[in-house]
């Protein structure tokens, strides 16, 4: 019962650092030099530092001077969403208050969610969540409606590239286009996204007819869902756009952030950008097969679990599945895999790792019972027919299992 | 492990006496403070954080399990019921007999276990013919057998008490110490988990809201208000702010609780003496007597922290056939308050356990 995970699928959370990125952000932790120093080995920091924003920048679709180095994918969605927010509040043509709405989908990343909240509470904020349909995707006859209904009111739109969970594919092509007609700035959370599909900042607002400043302007991303370390993420930020930075001090990348850049942890981040980027498709197209291996296999053990998300490969991130265990607790699914030797996630869990019922899923108009069953099983670029395998082969006896457990409220054979 | 010191030597026990242990910490609210406040000992993400690393320190894997809708049912909103009924429950009871001993024992069996271990001190022993019986602890400062008065054959089946043995809690701190673990010297929680300030009285008034009524001494006549009778217990003295003096000038004790009328009696300390209790909702802790119906000799205990009285005890039945564990003590008790647990005890033993439903005063109203 107490083994540990040796089957790990749960890459959404944070997949193994590839070894070239840790063999060359160890290296670069030897190298003496603030990349904003005037001295040769200041020079030699920011030599790095500028190659590795290049590299990024190129799996970007952007130029490098478009991307800000942040401390996690947070932090760059937290810039994107208040920076993008402050900015439009003192640009307003009719004054402070009248562009206060900001347009974000339900079943968002907490990242997202918490600081939409946090803006509706301290800053006067107008959050219009827009529904999601059946399978995650964001409605988007209810954005253009948004839209229509006063666009000059709207500070932002906000909104994932692929759902965290679910996986569901968003259309942000369609969103870009309506944001850019509408004159209003769109940021993109991509966390989930990169690496797994095509993202080309450029070639977006080309084909969505942006302009300065408005449709497509900034993308998050994070080095950890990549194969790169922990503690480095990047604000994609169009040259045409401004924001409000959250730090002051040293006016460091563009002055969006400053703050003594990190030079070992953004070659990391490079090496494992460069190298994913190289092999996108491939990959992409070796990871839809081992999912939909995986999804013909639950299918078969379990008739009862339901997909969750787009049924369509092609409407799905290639390295999710997600399903729904009627009857159990997610959480014991989870235990008892885990004590299987196969590390799988519930999808989400609050600070304390309380399990709690998915938002996703309760947006996605499922019900709580539902949401407490859920279950998401997520590859990455290593992972192999056998990591799937095992995962089928322990499954059926932990479903069992867990239905005996059943539901945590339900009443007992104890109570009197 | 609730992320206090007694749990985490329970469990570090466990696994030494070769067990296969999984740490499980409950989450009893779907939104848990952050930091650890005053004496609660539970219940924070720093407890939940102090319980991951005591496991982390054993070596033995670590979840978190929701019983969050389960404790509000059964626990807070069974508490709240029941001091609107005029009734004085202890939550901790109703938490053992149906949340640890209960949805959690039922889960953990589901997904394999064979028991739950606690860091209560109790002990487990098991008579001749091989039936389980629960005892007091070694140490009876320490002693927690009264909260588990509630458990039935079934749940002692699947109950592991390690720290039944040691004869003090100061040795529990001392072997946590020693194993390393960083919950050695956190304080000992004394109030009740949900009610973070320990503050009943506020928290109840905020949930039920208050009212004015009076405040009658047993002849009825009104002698002061209040602000909401659930606010009150049997046996209590402080906060009573009567106006108008006793005639004889002594103190004056709440007598009774009357929710439906919102009203408080209160009289002479003497008036407390109980003569006789009884409960309709008993349960035995193991084998029961032979014939339940005859008079047997015992203990009686109505508070966690209260001396045991000896007692004469029996199952009475009505022409009905509804039946109601009677408690008669060999002197009368004081303080004794409907929805209180009278648990039983025959030596070390803890036979069984009642709610108490009534109360037969010792001394009559014109007394």
């Amino acid at each position: 019962m107490a083994a540990r995970a040796t089957v790990y699928l749960d890459h959404a959370a944070t997949t193994p650092m590839r070894a070239d990125a840790i063999a060359a952000m160890t290296a670069a932790l030897g190298v003496v030099g603030n990349p904003a120093s005037i001295h040769s080995a200041g020079q030699e920091a920011k030599r790095l530092l500028e190659e590795s924003r290049e590299q990024v920048a190129a799996t970007l679709g952007a130029d490098p001077i478009e991307v800000v180095f942040t401390g996690s994918g947070t932090e760059a969605v937290n810039l994107a969403i208040k920076g993008l927010w402050w900015q439009r509040q003192a640009t307003a043509p009719g004054g402070s208050g009248s562009r206060p709405r900001i347009l974000v989908p339900g079943g968002e990343h907490h990242a997202t969610l918490d600081t939409v909240e946090w803006l509706r509470a301290h800053e006067g904020a107008v959050v219009e969540e827009l529904p999601l349909d059946e399978l995650g995707r964001v409605r988007v006859d209810a954005l253009a409606a948004a839209l229509d209904r006063d666009a000059a009111s709207v500070a932002l739109v906000t909104m994932l590239w692929a759902n965290n969970e679910v996986g569901t594919i968003q259309p942000v092509a369609e969103v870009a286009r309506l944001a850019a007609a509408a004159g209003v700035p769109l940021h993109v959370d991509a966390i989930a996204a990169y690496g797994q599909l095509p993202i080309d900042l450029h070639a977006l607002r080309a084909a969505s007819g942006a302009g300065p400043a408005t449709g497509l302007v900034a993308i998050s991303v994070s080095a950890h869902k990549i194969g790169g370390p922990v503690g480095i993420g990047a604000l994609v930020l169009d040259r045409s756009a401004r924001l409000e930075p959250l730090l002051h001090g040293g006016g460091q990348q563009r002055r969006v952030r400053s703050g003594t850049q990190d030079v070992a942890a953004a070659v990391g981040f490079a090496v494992a950008a460069s190298a994913v980027h190289a092999r996108l498709g491939e990959d992409a197209a070796r990871m839809s097969a081992l999912r939909d291996r995986l999804i013909a296999g639950v299918r078969a053990a379990v008739p009862d679990a339901r997909l969750s998300g787009d049924p369509d490969p092609a409407g799905r991130l290639p390295g999710n599945a997600h399903f729904s265990f009627p009857g159990c607790e997610g959480d014991s699914l989870l235990f008892l895999l885990d004590a299987a030797g196969v590390a799988v996630s519930t999808g989400s869990a609050c600070q304390a790792g309380v399990p709690e019922p998915s938002h996703v899923l309760m947006a996605m108009g499922r019900t709580e019972e539902d949401a407490r069953g859920a279950l998401r099983i997520t590859l990455g670029h290593g992972s192999t027919e056998d990591d799937v395998d095992a995962f089928l082969a322990a499954l059926p006896a932990a479903y069992e299992r867990a239905s005996r457990a059943g539901l945590a409220a339900r009443a007992t054979s104890f109570d009197r | 492990m609730s992320g206090g010191v007694d749990s985490a030597v329970a469990a570090a026990r466990a696994v030494e006496a070769g067990h296969d242990v999984v740490g499980v910490h409950l989450a009893l609210s779907r939104m848990p403070g952050t930091l650890r406040t005053g004496s609660r000992g539970c219940c924070t993400i720093e407890d939940s954080m102090d319980a991951q690393r005591a496991a982390n320190v054993l070596g033995i894997p670590y979840y978190v399990w929701d019983f969050s809708e389960r404790f509000k049912a059964d626990v807070v909103d069974d508490f709240i019921a029941e001091y609107t009924a005029g009734r004085t429950p202890n939550p901790c009871m109703r938490c053992n007999e149906r949340i640890k001993f209960a949805a959690l024992l039922e889960k953990a069996l589901a997904l394999g276990f064979d028991a739950v271990a606690t860091g209560h001190y109790a002990k487990i022993e098991t008579d001749a013919a091989g039936n389980r019986e629960l005892h007091r602890a070694s140490a009876w400062a320490k002693d927690q057998s009264y909260v588990l008065g509630v458990l039935t054959a079934e749940q002692l089946a699947h109950a592991y008490f390690p720290l039944g043995d040691t004869p003090s809690k100061q040795l529990v701190r001392e072997e946590a110490a020693r194993r390393g673990l960083s919950v050695a010297q956190k304080p000992d929680s004394h109030d009740i988990c949900f009610i973070p300030d320990g503050d009943t009285r506020g928290w109840l008034a905020e949930r039920v809201g208050t009212e004015t009524g009076d405040i009658v001494d047993r002849a009825g006549a009104v002698v002061g208000s209040h602000e909401g009778a659930h606010a009150y217990t049997v046996g209590q003295r402080r906060g009573l702010h009567l106006g108008t003096p006793a005639p004889d000038g002594r103190p004056r004790f709440v007598l009774e609780v009357r929710p439906k009328q919102n009203t408080v009696v209160v009289g002479p300390k003497e008036a407390l003496a109980i003569a006789e209790i009884a409960g309709s909702r008993f349960t035995w802790a193991g084998e029961p007597p032979a014939d339940p119906a005859e008079p047997f000799a015992c203990e009686v205990q109505i508070r966690a922290h209260a001396d045991p009285v000896p007692a004469i005890a029996r199952v009475s039945t009505d022409a009905a056939g509804s039946a109601e564990l009677v408690v008669t003590p060999e002197t009368p008790l004081d303080g004794v308050a409907p929805g209180q647990t009278a648990v039983v005890y025959v030596g070390t033993r803890v036979l069984g356990q009642c709610t108490i439903d009534r109360t037969v005063s010792a001394v009559p109203v014109d007394a």
